[in-house]
């Protein structure tokens, strides 16, 4: 018995305008870029994806299965500029075929600098999930699957979760297979779903590489080495960017005629089917115990957290966007507060990666700047400028204290007017105690 | 193989990349095995306190500086004008004349003539070194020639045409470079003969290479890239030199010219100064804006932290990259820019304008349109307010600058040299 797991990753972050040390305002976000990226991106993959999957699912009849995991920022973006995209997500959450994945709200790499944030992001993340499709979810999916020992203890400290998905990196597994279910070490009663990389990139990756020896991928190769899975392991879990078709992989690489033909390879073997994750979890018992004292993540070669943290300006732009928080939350402003999430997407410092800069890989290609240097310049400007408007902020509430006494109460009143006027995503920070 | 080499630069007469190129490219041709007959202009002393200044000490203007190479020959003309006149200086000097001949014009003066007498001095000079350099091929034998610079094209298609040999060009830069649109059309005419003429011609860049595409109507199957390098620094006694600095400085470097784009560093001084205070604005070079640029700084209030340090040369240079926090190249047009290779290679963070060669060569640097003077500034402000960007800048520009070897542009002129005889031994 072998079980397909499919999971696609669905992210578009808040791309930054370019903002100079001269800049005062407060418009960090380039609205024209966003829109222009999150329409192409919509009509070259989302839409025709997800009306594919549609068509899948019901030509199957409820046996195609698939989850997905959408991140609360590429959520907004749709809202704003492609709605049509949101309708069809809702269309297949309908079809009780497809299963939504939590994660942070605002794709962060908040789980390794603050537990507090991590956690407001996490259940905001939720509450949108079950706003938006009508699902609560089960299975948990950190930013770019960055996992290790202590994740698990956060994951069960929120609740409502019983899967975490990690990738399944040859150093962590060892001589073990990733096609079986994991749970962590120290006791977690959570399981581990590890992404099988070599299937996973053979689509994502190597589907187009004409100088690879299995190329052109077929939809009945790939199902014979599903097949080859039999008897040593119990699920496939295939994990990948949504942007995979039609946008990493063009529409002429025949991405799509591929995917159209999969399902039905894949089922012509009759102990063959696909899962959702939470059906993974409730399907099979976990056969082992993953130690991974040292952060993992699905990015580059290395498999760790050296896209984002590999040198002097991510460290440092990290680190100073999160000594920001209790500045920023003191603010009680949720513009300032808004901001200050939206930077925390992870992008922002991928964007800032020196590895393999000179040789004009993957990590160029996604880069809406020139450089390395000129992202970290950028988000810098705006970092300082948001510390700058945390002052007066700051000052400010100050300032109405001293003047009048009795203001603490007028301002928590304002306060509460004020909330009828946030949008969904504010409410989603705000219920939380 | 053996090459017969015309020059104009050499060290320690230099006045700009010219020699620096001619330097590192002969001493790694010389390593590869292939034989060289360089031959140089060559100063009289008594004429060489004339207009233009000699950089260099006095005692080394006899001896020729072969010391060190075994397959490279060196050949002197000697010249009447001082020969160290690069095609820039030459600029400096018909600027000037050109202004102040305006200035007596509007001023109701009559002309002076003295343009035509300047202009046919370094023209003549010109003409002099093709017909001694034809002399001295009479007694070398050689395969191919190789001239550097418009100085020494016609010398090439002379020497070419006495001895039957196919000629190079090698274009480290061109009228349009140093003038912008206001050429000398004498220069360009000779520029471009002798890119026609040439078998082949060698650019130090991309940029440079579509330049004379545009501007010289040459095709561009002629033309093949040979990106400039950079000599390693055998010096380890860096850093002794910042212990009494205070504050930042900010280093410009090169001739003061308007292809150099000074006005624009220091109208970007003026943005950072608007926002950080302890930081100071070095000029190092000469050149014909040095006062206007003076005046600039001091117009706009910043004349006590624009600081001008003249033409430096050798241990000075160092130094003065040792005092940098970061060295900005605002060229308005550079068709290589070996400074910022430098700068690199001695550990400091570069600002370069998008109008160079060097900026389609390297990743590890800042760029900056020049014109964008906002942005120039703002790119500064971030280098000197944020360490990690520093010093980033610094680790990856150093190993960067360390993969520019003179014996990778030696090889491809080898090949140029190897395809060009091919070419010529088959028609």
């Amino acid at each position: 018995m072998a079980s397909v797991c499919f999971y696609f990753q669905v992210h578009q972050p808040w791309r930054l305008r370019h903002y100079t040390v001269f800049d005062r305002d407060s418009n960090y976000f380039d609205e024209q870029k966003n829109a222009e990226i999150c329409r192409k991106v919509a009509n070259k993959c989302y839409l025709p994806s997800n009306l594919l999957m549609l068509k899948l699912i019901k030509k199957y009849g409820g046996k195609f299965k698939i989850s997905y995991s959408i991140t609360g920022v590429v959520l907004e973006q749709l809202e704003r500029y492609a709605p049509e995209v949101l309708n069809t997500f809702k269309h297949l959450a309908a079809t009780g075929c497809v299963e939504f994945l939590g994660e942070t709200y605002y794709h962060s790499l908040s789980s390794l600098y603050s537990k507090d944030e991590f956690f407001r992001q996490v259940i905001a993340h939720k509450k949108t999930i079950e706003r938006l499709f009508g699902q609560t979810p089960r299975v948990f999916r950190n930013t770019e699957l960055i996992y290790n020992n202590n994740l698990p203890a956060l994951i069960e400290e929120i609740g409502g979760f019983d899967a975490i998905l990690a990738e399944g990196a040859d150093h962590i597994l060892g001589y073990r297979s990733p096609n079986f279910v994991y749970r962590p070490v120290n006791g977690s009663r959570l399981k581990l779903l590890l992404k099988n990389y070599r299937l996973s990139d053979d689509i994502a990756f190597r589907f187009s590489n004409r100088g690879w020896s299995q190329w052109p991928l077929t939809a009945d190769k790939f199902a014979h080495w599903v097949n080859a899975v039999n008897g040593c392991g119990y699920v496939v879990n295939l994990f990948m960017d949504y942007e995979t078709f039609g946008e990493h992989q063009w529409e002429d690489t025949g991405i799509f005629e591929f995917l159209s033909h999969l399902p039905g390879e894949i089922l012509k073997h009759p102990d063959n089917n696909f899962k959702t994750p939470s059906e993974v979890v409730d399907s099979f018992e976990a056969v082992d115990s993953i130690d991974v004292p040292y952060t993992i993540s699905w990015a580059d070669i290395e498999r760790d957290l050296s896209a984002w943290l590999g040198n002097a300006m991510q460290t440092n732009a990290l680190a100073e966007i999160y000594k920001l928080e209790s500045r920023v939350k003191s603010t009680d402003d949720p513009d300032i507060i808004t901001d200050w999430r939206k930077l925390q997407t992870s992008d922002h410092f991928y964007y800032m990666c020196t590895k393999y800069f000179s040789d004009g890989d993957v990590h160029k290609y996604f880069n809406p700047y020139d450089s390395p240097y000129e992202s970290y310049i950028n988000f810098m400007n705006i970092l300082d400028n948001l510390d700058y408007r945390c002052s007066a902020a700051i000052d400010a509430k100050q300032q109405r204290l001293i003047a009048c006494p009795g203001g603490q109460r007028r301002s928590g009143r304002s306060q509460k007017t004020g909330n009828k006027n946030l949008s969904a995503v504010d409410l989603c920070f705000s219920e939380r105690s | 193989m053996k090459t017969f080499m015309l020059g104009w630069e050499f060290p320690p007469f230099i006045s700009g990349g010219l020699g620096t190129a001619c330097y590192g490219l002969t001493k790694a041709m010389d390593r590869l095995g292939i034989e060289v007959i360089f031959v140089l202009p060559k100063v009289h002393a008594s004429h060489s306190a004339g207009n233009v200044k000699i950089i260099g000490s006095p005692g080394a203007v006899g001896g020729m500086p072969s010391a060190g190479f075994k397959n490279i020959k060196f050949r002197t003309i000697v010249s009447q004008l001082s020969p160290y006149l690069d095609a820039e200086s030459y600029h400096y000097n018909k600027m000037r004349l050109s202004r102040e001949h305006s200035q007596k014009k509007s001023a109701g003066l009559k002309h002076s003539g003295d343009i035509d007498n300047y202009g046919r001095n370094i023209f003549d000079e010109v003409h002099n070194y093709a017909d001694k350099a034809v002399e001295i091929a009479q007694t070398e034998e050689f395969d191919i020639i190789h001239a550097h610079d418009w100085m020494t094209y016609p010398a090439a298609i002379a020497v070419s045409q006495a001895s039957g040999r196919p000629f190079v060009v090698h274009v480290h830069s061109t009228e349009f470079d140093r003038s912008g649109e206001n050429i000398n059309q004498t220069v360009y005419d000779i520029e471009r003969q002798g890119m026609h003429a040439a078998a082949k011609v060698i650019t130090v860049s991309n940029y440079t290479k579509s330049l004379i595409v545009r501007h010289y109507g040459l095709a561009p199957e002629k033309i093949e890239v040979v990106h400039n390098a950079v000599e390693p620094d055998d010096d380890n006694s860096s850093s002794a030199f910042n212990g009494n600095k205070t504050g930042k400085i900010v280093l410009f470097l090169g001739r003061i010219t308007m292809q150099k784009g000074p006005e624009y560093f220091v109208a970007a001084a003026k943005k950072v100064l608007d926002v950080i205070q302890d930081v100071k604005f070095v000029m190092v070079g000469d050149g014909d804006m040095m006062r206007r640029t003076i005046e600039l700084a001091a117009q706009l209030g910043i004349g006590h932290k624009v600081l001008f340090a003249g033409f430096l040369r050798g241990d000075d240079v160092k130094k003065a990259y040792q005092m940098a926090d970061l060295y900005v190249m605002p060229s308005v047009s550079e068709p290589f820019g070996i400074s910022s290779l430098e700068a690199m290679s001695r550990n400091v963070p570069v600002l370069i304008s998008k109008q160079s060669g060097v900026a389609e060569t390297v990743v590890h640097a800042l760029k900056v349109d020049f014109w964008d003077v906002n942005e120039m500034a703002n790119k500064i402000v971030a280098v000197l307010k944020r360490p990690p960007l520093h010093a980033t800048l610094c680790r990856n520009g150093f190993s960067e600058a360390h993969k520019f070897r003179w014996e990778d542009s030696a090889i491809k002129v080898r090949k140029v040299y190897e395809d060009t005889l091919a070419f010529c031994s088959a028609t």
